[in-house]
Formats: structure tokens, sequence, C-alpha cells
């Protein structure tokens, strides 16, 4: 099962790799949110500093939706998904295969995500491993849930609008958790930031169990 | 298929039971909540709205927990009926999530001395919760085929019940980051006409769901017979166009059509 899983990522990266768009246009995407932010907020150092563990969240989910649409573009486009499911790879290789391809391109954009915001908002990190842990945990949450959340809003015609409505609240509580724990990471709020991580691990465990028992009810239809 | 008169309804003898004991409820809760229950010594009058917040927001989890079930089962069993219940369920919810946010709000007012605060998690998550069946329910209204959009709503009903523990306990697993008290109930601190109060008040509310439950279900099971329905009584309707015997003007023989 993980072997045909990891095929499935690998094809995904593959064509990451070669349309360039990760690069091109969700990457610089990334950028300007956090350029814009910076201007919402009358470029004001320490409420940048005081907000930026919420910007960065809020940003990785923005760019989260675009990686989520292409993940699933490439599948559907030219009905790429039937010769997949006919080569006989299971549904549940398929998900944790776009799961986790997913969550490789996105753990690259918030690495350059947290890079810029360290270097734009001028600020420092006073506990490196709990920034690491925390990335880690959440993104999963994030690409388990989007990997699932793509599929549902797909073919329906309204998947641009119907998708944010989906997967934004189930992700809120997420952006809370990884708020509080990147806050305490960065030393800017009163927060047990390991004991958020536990809620984290709980989100991302139960969508990634969620979506490998449910994503073949799906994808079948998409 | 023939439908008897009584299809056409979402009435029975079940639904006017409930009916009348809603409209004697309602007005002794009012009456117990307002006249002969006690103020409380710290929240004064505002310890009125515990009547129906408290069991509205248990009846919003039970709402959307047959979702959750509904969801499960129709994904199980393929059932169109499970996938209804999952439908009327989420829709009740909602509305009843929303009256649990309006209601925390307005006691939330005189109490924490503010109308939302960002802090508590428990409010944060019911809004979360009420925004999660906001988007099943849009699911549900995109013009789809049937099977397809209850299958993929059936997955984000599961998801929405299964994040009900999250709202529910974090109480307990952030105390220091909600204004939230500890359940009342649990901890034994109602008493007398309080405690008689709110447990009419879950009566009154439980048969408010149980009553709205039954008739937005046969509304929705009707629409799913209009569905199926429909289909069978178009090639009907097209059969019979076709037919001499009902002396229909429209009908040419084949030989005829050029």
């Amino acid at each position: 099962m993980l072997r045909d899983a990891w095929l499935v990522t690998k094809k995904d990266l593959l064509i990451e790799l070669r349309s360039r768009i990760l690069i091109n246009q969700i990457a610089p995407y990334t950028l300007l949110i956090l350029v814009l932010f910076g201007f919402a907020l009358d470029a004001d150092t320490e409420t940048l500093r005081d907000t930026g563990p919420g910007l960065f969240w809020v940003s990785t989910l923005l760019v989260a939706i675009l990686a989520i649409q292409r993940s699933v573009d490439v599948e559907t486009s030219d009905s790429a998904i039937d010769r997949l499911m006919l080569s006989g790879i299971s549904p549940t290789s398929i998900y944790i295969g776009k799961t986790i391809g997913l969550y490789l391109q996105l753990i690259i954009l918030e690495a350059l995500l947290f890079v810029v915001m360290v270097v734009l908002f001028d600020m420092s990190v006073v506990n490196y491993p709990l920034v690491i842990v925390s990335a880690i945990v959440t993104t999963l949450a994030i690409s388990s849930s989007g990997t699932l959340y793509g599929v549902i809003a797909s073919g329906l015609g309204v998947r641009e609008t119907l998708l944010p409505v989906l997967f934004l609240p189930v992700l809120a509580p997420a952006v809370i958790g990884a708020t509080r724990t990147f806050g305490d990471a960065f030393g800017r709020v009163n927060a047990d930031g390991w004991a958020w991580l536990g809620l984290l691990s709980v989100i991302a465990i139960v969508y990634t169990l969620v979506g490998m028992l449910t994503y073949g009810n799906i994808i079948e239809d998409t | 298929m023939q439908r008897t008169e009584k299809q056409e309804f979402t009435t029975s003898r079940g639904t006017r039971f409930m009916g009348i004991s809603l409209l004697l409820g309602i007005p002794t809760l009012l009456i117990f909540s307002f006249f002969l229950s006690p103020a409380d010594d710290n929240m004064d009058d505002a310890v009125r709205l515990i009547y129906v917040h408290v069991p509205m927001a248990i009846f919003a989890y039970v709402a959307i927990i047959t979702t959750g079930i509904g969801s499960v089962f129709y994904l199980w069993k393929k059932s169109r009926w499970w996938d209804t219940v999952a439908h009327a369920s989420a829709e009740i919810g909602l509305i009843l999530c929303g009256l649990v946010l309006v209601t925390g709000s307005i006691w939330g007012r005189p109490t924490w001395n503010t109308w939302w605060e960002w802090g508590d998690v428990r409010l944060v998550t019911t809004l979360v919760l009420f925004l999660m069946i906001l988007g099943y329910l849009a699911l549900r209204q995109v013009p789809a085929n049937p099977d397809l959009k209850a299958k993929r709503a059936s997955v984000v009903g599961i998801i929405a019940a299964v994040n009900i523990p999250i709202v529910n306990r974090s109480v307990e697993w952030w105390e220091n980051n909600t204004l939230h008290q500890k359940s009342s109930l649990t901890d034994g601190k109602l008493e007398n006409l309080t405690l008689f109060t709110l447990f009419l008040g879950f009566i009154v509310v439980g048969i408010s769901f149980l009553w709205l439950m039954t008739h937005r279900f046969r509304v929705g099971w009707l629409a799913t017979e209009i569905e199926t329905d429909g289909i069978a009584g178009v090639i009907e309707e097209r059969l019979s166009e076709g037919s001499f015997e009902d002396g229909n003007p429209n009908y040419q023989r084949k030989d005829e059509v050029q």
C-alpha cells in the first residue's frame, strides 16, 4: 500500500517539478499575502510581531487552497483519475500518496513563508523544536483534510467557491491551536504550546483516518 | 406509482401529539423561567437563559451526531432514508447552533461584560461547528446528481460529527483559555426549582427537535420520492403520449410520420 502511495506522491511531485506552478505562481502569491498584511497593519513592527503567528497560518491556509485545487486539477484534467483507478492502486493508497504530495509542497511553502516572515516582521524564535513539530503536525492536518475536501468539491462546477466554504471551517480549530503554538514558540503569547500540540495531533490523526476510510467512496464519482 | 392522499402531508398522529405538547410546554417553560424560578446570586436574571441555552446546545450536538450517524449509514447501506435523516438533522442542527450562539452572546454581555470573547474556546468552536454545517448545507444545495451529492455530504457530515468531542471537552482541556464555567449540572450546583425548570427546558427543546425532525424528514422524503417517481412519471407520461387508446390527439402512427 505504501509503495503504491509513494508512486502517486512521486507522480504528483514530478508534475509539479515540470510545470513549476508551485515555484512560479503559488510561492510569489505566498509572499504577496505577507507583504499585504504588512501594508494592512500600517507596517507597525510590534503589531506584526504579535500577529505574525496568526498571519503565518492564515497565509498557509490561503496558499493551501491553491495547492489543493492544483492537486485535484492534475487528476481531473483529461480524466487522469480514471486511469489511476484502472491501474489497480487502491483508493486508500491514492489518498495517502496525494496527501504526502500535498504535504511536501506545503512544507516547502511554509519554510519559505517562515523565513520571509522572520525577516520582514523582525521576529525571533525562542523555541525551535516547537516551531518544527507544530509545523509538521499542522501541515498533516491541512494536507489530509485538503486532499479529501478537494475531491468533495470537485466536479460540481462550483469548486472555487465551495472548497473554501467546506475546507476553512474544518481547519479553524487547527489554526487556533497552531497560532497558539507558534505564539508560544515566538514568545509572543502566554500559552503552553506543547499542550496545544496535543489538540493539533488529535485533529491530524482524526482527519487522516476519516480520509483513509471515506476517500474510496467519493473518488469513484470524480 | 399511485400516491395516496395521506402521503401529501407531513402530519401524523404522533406529530400532532408533539405539536399539542409544545403548545402546552412552551408557555409552561416561560412561566417557570421568568416567574417561578429564582434569580441567581451571581448572574442575577441572566441565569434564566440557561433554561433554553443549555438544552439547545445539547440538542445541537444531538442533531449533528444524528447527521454523522445518518452519513455513516448512508455510506454503508447506500440508503436514501439515512441520507434524508442526515440532511434533515443538519438543518435543525444549524438552527440550534445559531440560537446557541445568539443566546450565548446575550448571556455573555451581562455575565462576562462582552458580546463575544475570542479567547473562549467553546464559543469559538460552536461557531466553527455552525460554519461547518453551513458548508454541509451549501454542498447539499449544489445542483448535481443526488447520489453524488449524498456521498460527498456524508463525508462532510461525518467530519462535523467527529468535531463535536473537541467542542464539548474544550472546557476541560483548556481551562485557562475559556470564560465558560464548568458544567453546573454535573457539579450538582443547581437545586430544586432551577433544576426542575432546566429539565423542563430539556423536555420542551427535545420535543421541538423531534417535531421539527419528523416534519423535515417527511418533506425530504417526499422530495426524494418526487426525484425518483418524477423520472418514472415522465416516462409514463411519454409512453401515454404514444397511446392511441388514450385518445391522445398528438398520437401519430409510425407510418404517418415523415
